[in-house]
């Protein structure tokens, strides 16, 4: 190509030169384009690769990575890896699945001192302060905990137990005499590191680990929490004695456990709740207590 | 096919003259380069010993010595992220050591691509496939400038998205997967579409690397070009051959033998290829305006 930018001193020369600059900015407009909208598609990160430790928010790790796979070789449990073109994942960045091989939470976190750039911030030294993604038990039908078994192990092998996971115990109204124990994530304390998701026993995963976008609800802004003010200021926020109490409306002979009623200052038993008066059992279970 | 078997290999001339071995001498120092730099990365995850951590993007050699490609750092500071202390520290190196040897050194000794189209190259030339496209050697800096102006648009550092060179490099490394295709791809482009397509005419990583190494003093000059037989050997074997000719046919017009545009490779197979001995590695300031006395 003559581009000619010393002497287009002819109208022609002028012309082809405009041209060719036009010809070149619309043939590489294209080429930009289309890669603008693969980059667009890149930051589309699939829910369940995580990003290791530290990381920034996709839109700025996209933008600080550079893909030189150090996070990867001073991962000590190989958790790392860099995606390759084909996979869903913008290439050449590091990511992991918890379900392959989750992160171990070392706590000198080796990944991040690797990194020469910024794009796992430097800033975090506590690893317990991660926040790779948010744990949600997210099928409640297959959980065996919440089939009334003891199965547990999600919280067991949890590296912040009784924090980032809890067991809640609930009355089990099947049988009636036993409990289930919840696995309740606490999305304050959790890392993110897959564990729970990595250990559960099922052939999916009933406990998974998402980006906490989509794994949080967010509160109206103007929400307040009524027993949270309470606690702060020491007192209830209104007058309790002007509250106007009406009867509550239940079923004919209906008791619902551990009910208040304010009208009445009565509590009903709450049958098999900690702390509560220990109901009747039951009638005995089918098959059982028949026999001497 | 009558053409291609009466047609001389290039640098038959000079394998008659030099010999074999000195009529590749730099051919092959290249080759050395080029394979040792990667297995100085795979030796880590191949066999444990670890020289060389990371990839082109950066690397850490010794747990000393931080490279960074300055070209993937400016995409990445046009998103508005500085590296850290090491990254920036290895751009520096980088920056300085390719300022001194010529930007495009890092295209001919380094690169993983430029084995691939070399020997797309070289199947071309045996195959005489003559006749292709072209398209004009500065569209590299176009889509250079668009994958800067890109990275800030989109916030992605741009060309990485499908950036053969570091797919190659990287994937040699980290594991493969798709990115073969894309070495495929260049390999063919360069052998039927269109001559030194990739590297010559539209990889804005060597388009960078042009404008690091644009006063390098390290350039390929051509003191005993008055020897020159007009074999044009030196022609059909660079990979710019654009650059030559105002050095090896300046003499009378007041133009020094050294090599000075930036996109010459300082790869050396010019040197090789001429039975005449007309060109030599030297400085740039070594450049008088005649060299006839020279023979």
């Amino acid at each position: 190509m003559a581009t000619n930018s010393k002497s287009p001193k002819s109208g022609a020369a002028r012309r082809q030169f405009i041209f060719d600059s036009a010809k070149m900015v619309c043939g590489v407009g294209m080429l930009g384009l289309g890669l603008g909208l693969y980059a667009k598609q890149s930051r589309a990160l699939p829910a369940l690769d995580l990003r290791p430790p530290g990381a920034l928010p996709e839109e700025d790790f996209l933008g600080a990575c550079i893909r030189c796979g150090m996070c990867v070789r001073d991962c000590p449990y190989n958790t790392l890896e860099l995606a390759k073109p084909e996979m869903p994942v913008a290439t050449g960045t590091p990511f992991f699945n918890a379900r392959n091989i989750p992160c171990e939470m070392c706590e000198d976190i080796p990944c991040i001192k690797a990194c020469p750039t910024n794009a796992l911030d430097h800033g975090l030294t506590d690893i317990n302060k991660a926040k790779m993604g948010i744990a949600v038990l997210i099928d409640h039908e297959t959980c065996l905990n919440f089939l009334g078994l003891r199965c547990d192990v999600c919280y067991r092998v949890c590296p912040v137990i009784d924090k980032a996971i809890t067991l809640e115990l609930l009355p089990n109204t099947r049988t009636g005499r036993h409990a289930f124990f919840l696995p309740t994530v606490h999305s304050e304390h959790c890392t993110g590191c897959g564990k729970c998701e990595k250990s559960c026993v099922l052939e999916e995963s009933a406990i998974r680990v998402l980006p906490p976008k989509l794994a949080k609800g967010e509160l109206g802004h103007h929400y307040r929490l009524g027993w949270e003010e309470q606690k702060k200021a020491g007192r209830s926020l209104m007058d309790e004695s002007k509250m106007l109490d009406l009867p509550d409306r239940l079923p004919e002979g209906a008791v619902v456990p551990g009910h208040y009623d304010p009208a009445s200052g009565k509590t009903a038993t709450a049958r098999g709740l900690p702390g509560s008066d220990a109901g009747s059992i039951p009638s005995t279970p089918p098959g059982l207590g028949d026999k001497p | 096919m009558s053409q291609v078997a009466i047609r001389k290999r290039i640098g038959a001339e000079a394998v008659e003259e030099k010999g074999w071995l000195r009529a590749h001498k730099w051919l092959i120092l290249r080759r050395i380069s080029q394979f040792g730099i990667l297995a100085l990365f795979m030796l880590g995850p191949l066999a444990g010993i670890w020289v060389a951590k990371g990839n082109l993007n950066y690397s850490y050699t010794l747990n000393f010595l931080p490279l960074t490609d300055p070209y993937v750092a400016l995409q990445s500071l046009m998103t508005g992220h500085v590296p850290e202390a090491l990254g920036l520290i290895g751009v520096a190196i980088v920056l300085i050591f390719y300022v001194l040897v010529g930007g495009r050194a890092y295209c001919s000794w380094v690169c993983p691509i430029n084995v691939v189209t070399d020997a797309a190259g070289w199947l071309r030339d045996r195959l005489g496939i003559k006749g292709a496209s072209s398209l004009s050697r500065n569209t590299r800096y176009w889509i250079l400038a668009m994958t800067l102006i890109g990275s800030a648009l989109t916030g992605v550092v741009l060309w990485e998205l499908i950036n053969p060179v570091s797919m190659l490099h990287r994937g040699l490394i980290f594991g493969l997967g798709a990115a073969w295709t894309v070495v495929v791809a260049i390999f063919l482009f360069d052998l039927f579409v269109m001559t030194r397509g990739w590297c010559g005419r539209l990889c804005p990583v060597g388009a960078f690397y042009s404008l690091v190494g644009q006063w390098s003093p390290l350039r390929v000059s051509a003191p005993r070009r008055t020897a020159c037989n007009d074999c044009m050997d030196c022609f059909e074997v660079c990979p710019e051959p654009q650059v030559i000719r105002p050095a090896l046919k300046g003499e009378g017009k007041g133009i020094g033998p050294v090599i000075l545009p930036s996109n010459c490779t300082n790869c050396g197979r010019c040197i090789d290829v001429c039975s005449k001995d007309v060109f030599t590695f030297g400085l740039r300031f070594n450049n008088p305006p005649s060299t006839a006395s020279e023979k």
